[in-house]
């Protein structure tokens, strides 16, 4: 049961992946959709992010002196200025990290 | 014109970084499914079938707390919505594949593969063969996935919760939006999008994942239509 439901699910996440791909052709799309289009990722990416820092595993609310604001704060500016990938999500990985175990042991 | 292998190593080198945040989130999701009691092969089977990061998490901690297959499916496919967006948005630059093809390099479409293709395609809109660029995307994240999820099964209880690796999720989307933070029009629709997700977040099914993003889109519709 636990099997088809897996198949199921795979098959529903493929037809998400490959629906637009296949269907949509130039024409359909005018100019303005393009243009909204546009904004996707500022669209969709945030949504991922703000309750992966906001909002803890038991779907509360963190309080605002809680280290994953900091590291996030530090990722957002340490992106912004070094335009790098990987100093980014370091910068933020270990500014958490030496609040954690530093401070809070 | 840039070469086929040129496109594809250009691929796997712009996504490769994202890989310190994917490799951990991997790990985790394997072994999530191991400690909540469920078979190695079904966990690992699930990084082939659906290839969706959170959304297998989700499956399988839906199924153990007892709710019903059919919510648990439900859940997978309103989380995953989200990439008929990527599809609509990388279609104008897949349109001359064949059906063929578009059918098969659908299912390596995932979210910082698009965002990284995406982002060379808007630069590079005249060279051709661009999709051997999300091939090495996409191809780069499937590989990294099922070598990080087996990695979980196999490691199980010996991954350590506390070390917070899961703050490498919204991390690596992060470095992906930070340099939009430059253009204001962005900064709102972030914003928007953002708020949303909190305001919706005990929607049922997980479903803040796509209402944020429709409320972010309508707003930039607006800011559009102001613009002009």
């Amino acid at each position: 049961m636990t099997w088809l439901s897996i198949i199921i699910a795979g098959i529903v996440t493929y037809f998400a992946r490959m629906t637009m791909v296949a269907i949509v052709s130039r024409d359909m799309l005018g100019d303005r959709i393009k243009a909204v289009l546009a904004y996707v990722p500022s669209a969709v990416f945030p949504a991922i992010i703000f309750p992966a820092v906001f909002i803890n595993d038991y779907g509360t609310f963190i309080e605002m002196n809680d280290p994953k604001i900091f590291g996030a704060l530090v990722a957002i500016i340490v992106g912004y200025f070094s335009r790098n990938v990987i100093a980014t999500i370091l910068s933020g990985l270990f500014s958490y990290w030496v609040i954690i175990f530093i401070f809070n042991s | 014109m840039l070469s086929k292998k040129q496109l594809l190593t250009k691929g796997i080198l712009d996504v490769a970084p994202h890989m310190l945040s994917v490799i951990p989130f991997g790990i985790i999701c394997g072994a999530i499914g191991i400690e909540l009691g469920f078979n190695p092969y079904l966990v690992y089977a699930m990084s082939i079938i659906i290839f969706g990061g959170a959304s297998q998490i989700v499956f399988l901690q839906l199924l153990s707390g007892g709710a019903s297959a059919l919510i648990a499916i439900t859940s997978v496919g309103v989380i995953n919505s989200r990439h008929l967006l990527y599809g609509a948005v990388l279609s104008e630059y897949l349109e001359k594949l064949s059906f063929i093809k578009k059918l098969l390099i659908s299912y390596l479409i995932v979210d910082q593969g698009f965002a990284e293709s995406n982002k060379f395609f808007k630069k590079n809109k005249t060279e051709e063969n661009l999709h051997y660029h999300l091939i090495g995307t996409g191809g780069t994240l499937w590989v990294c996935w099922q070598i990080a999820t087996l990695t979980g099964i196999i490691l199980g209880s010996f991954v350590p919760e506390e070390i917070g690796l899961k703050f490498a999720i919204p991390l690596t989307f992060i470095a992906i939006v930070v340099q939009d933070l430059k253009k204001m029009d962005h900064v709102l629709v972030m914003f928007v999008a953002g708020i949303s997700s909190l305001i919706f977040f005990n929607a049922p099914f997980k479903s803040y994942i796509i209402i944020a993003p429709i409320i972010a889109l309508l707003v930039a519709a607006f800011i559009l239509r102001f613009k002009k």
